[in-house]
């Protein structure tokens, strides 16, 4: 997809997310907004994946594993032809398929089901070792938040995976630098990011800005590091894209009341002329 | 012939790869402990070890599982049941990935570790969970036997394994094996003992105990405690009217538990005598001794029938 094409998308799949919360009354829009391009251009400029074939055993894997950030995966998967887009407003409704947190059990698209935190990405670590163990090509990524980063887990499987020499898989981590209780400073110091991620192997490539789709593409594309796995450390905004949400902690976790939700949507179209 | 279980755990890897190319074992640096070693030496390269890394351990096997492979994971039950319970839950249960959990050294009979390292909760904590299989054990013909099953079944399984080495049935004590239906050892008419792994060959001499009393027992091996035969432990209840349930666990939350849920299900009016880990943690010692202390070697059975 052209870049053009593929940015308007990202603005689509903003207001998406918005109505989608809004519909369900409750929802995670900050770290959605916050990571629309990451999921976006991974989906749209890197992953081989037939919507019609969803369990090819050659496919790119992806794992979410900030599972909350469920409406920017769903809006993705469904403009990427995995089901309709107006099963979008079923979210976290009784039978719908989109839960609350992905579940690879109900909907097509869905590699695994995730949602509790730091296991997405020991789980992406398997998917690589698995792909090099058999001989496949596929690539795995997986999005972690920051917040995220706390688990310990995730340092395990970052061991493993530097261990492993898993150059099958990239790690993208939405650093909006906000979790549920505040900033991440104020709740657990994150410190050094960069270097305590490529003193664990990984082969670190920071964005200023990754709500910058240019940007995104450009670090994606970036070729692979014999040997290592990858991991694009992304600034990011948390509620991007909607004024009243941008920068603010409340919206980690709230759904916008009606108002909200059109205001926000008037923003997002005024957006489309920029 | 005595051998323990997590030993012919490790043979069965060996035999089961042979024919099995989808088979990798992980393991958290315990491989000579719970006796992967034995296939990491068949099969260097099908063989991962993850470091001391429990919660790593389960979720890098299930990731494994959903690229076509069928792992095994392993290290001490404590740890991998314990310590990597919300991986199991969340990550192998949920999705229903096809990972197997072979975790050895469980119960008291790990012996001089002692109580830290003494697992009497996993086998709760595995039934618990929706959609997992439980599998006890007896011996290491029935390991060989439910190591070949659990790959062959799609789904998540428990195999709980033990450090202490025990009898090898033989003869007529050999049934065969199918994952949810309990092999009958022995038939009796006054009583019913239900036990599973190591309490087998205690069911088995505190049969032969009872009988010099004059009680008839029976003896069943409830390898499956999830999901459990409910069919023989209804006959059994309507032939006996008493039943033991025997495990080397703790009794909240496991085979007894599920014995009588079925009970109670069916209200049937039978008697259940507890044989278990009363509530209490394990603590260091030698496996007979620890058998008697808590209350789980074959005398044990016997006076508990006999109060009954």
């Amino acid at each position: 997809m052209e870049t053009r094409q593929l940015k308007d998308l990202c603005r689509e799949i903003r207001m998406d997310v918005v109505k989608m919360i809004t519909e369900a009354g409750s929802g995670h829009p900050g770290g959605s907004l916050s990571s629309v391009e990451l999921v976006a251009a991974t989906y749209f400029t890197q992953m081989n994946v037939d919507p019609a074939n969803p369990k090819d055993p050659d496919r790119d894997r992806f794992v979410l594993s900030k599972g909350h950030v469920a409406p920017v995966y769903y809006s993705v998967l469904a403009h990427r032809g995995f089901f309709p887009v107006e099963e979008l407003w079923t979210l976290r409704k009784l039978h719908s398929r989109l839960q609350g947190h992905p579940d690879s059990k109900k909907l097509p698209g869905v590699d695994v089901a995730t949602g509790s935190l730091g296991q997405g990405v020991s789980l992406a670590v398997g998917m690589a070792l698995g792909a090099k163990h058999q001989g496949k090509s596929f690539h795995v990524y997986a999005l972690t938040g920051d917040g995220e980063l706390q688990e310990g887990l995730v340092w395990e499987a970052f061991m493993a995976a530097s261990h492993y020499k898993l150059d099958n898989l990239t790690f993208l981590v939405d650093w909006n630098g906000l979790q549920i209780d505040g900033t991440n400073d104020e709740v657990m110091s994150l410190g050094d990011l960069n270097a305590k991620l490529r003193a664990f192997g990984l082969d670190v490539i920071e964005l200023k800005d990754g709500n910058d789709l240019e940007a995104v593409i450009a670090a994606l594309n970036t070729p692979a590091t014999p040997g290592k796995p990858r991991c694009i450390l992304a600034h990011t905004v948390k509620g991007k894209g909607v004024s009243f949400m941008e920068n603010q902690v409340g919206w980690h976790g709230k759904a916008p009341s009606k108002e909200q939700c059109a205001a926000a949507i008037a923003e997002l179209e005024a957006a489309k002329n920029e | 012939m005595n051998k323990a279980t997590r030993q012919a755990y490790g043979e069965a890897l060996v035999e089961l790869a042979k024919t099995n190319d989808k088979v990798v074992v992980l393991d958290a640096d315990l491989a000579h402990a719970t006796m992967t070693s034995i296939f990491k030496d068949a099969y260097p390269d099908r063989h991962y070890n993850v470091g001391i890394a429990e919660a790593d351990l389960v979720d890098i096997a299930g990731g494994m599982s959903t690229t076509g492979l069928v792992p095994f994971c392993s290290t001490f039950a404590m740890f991998g049941i314990g310590r990597a319970f919300e991986q199991i839950r969340n990550s192998i249960a949920y999705p229903r990935l096809n990972v197997k959990l072979a975790m050895t050294h469980a119960g008291i009979t790990v012996g001089p570790d002692g109580g830290s390292h003494a697992c009497i909760e996993d086998i709760a904590l595995m039934r618990v969970v929706p959609g997992m299989t439980v599998v006890v054990p007896a011996d290491a013909n029935e390991t060989y036997a439910c190591v070949a099953a659990a790959a062959e079944m799609d789904g998540p399984v428990y195999i709980r394994l033990a450090r202490m080495a025990t009898p090898v049935f033989e003869g007529d004590m050999v049934k065969p094996f199918t994952l949810g239906k309990a092999n009958v050892l022995r038939e009796g008419s006054d009583v019913a003992i239900f036990a599973c792994g190591i309490m087998v060959a205690e069911a088995l001499k505190a049969a032969d105990l009872l009988a010099e009393q004059g009680v008839s027992a029976a003896v069943i091996n409830m390898h499956t405690i999830k999901p459990l035969d409910a069919d023989c432990v209804r006959e059994y209840a309507k032939r006996c009217g008493k039943l033991v349930a025997a495990e080397e666990a703790s009794t909240i939350g496991g085979l007894g538990d599920a014995i009588s849920s079925v009970l109670v299900d069916g209200q049937l009016p039978a008697k259940l005598i507890r044989v278990g880990v009363q509530d209490v943690f394990g603590q260091s010692g030698e496996p007979e001794e620890l058998m008697r202390e808590y209350g789980l070697d074959a005398e044990s059975i016997v006076k508990k029938v006999l109060e009954a």
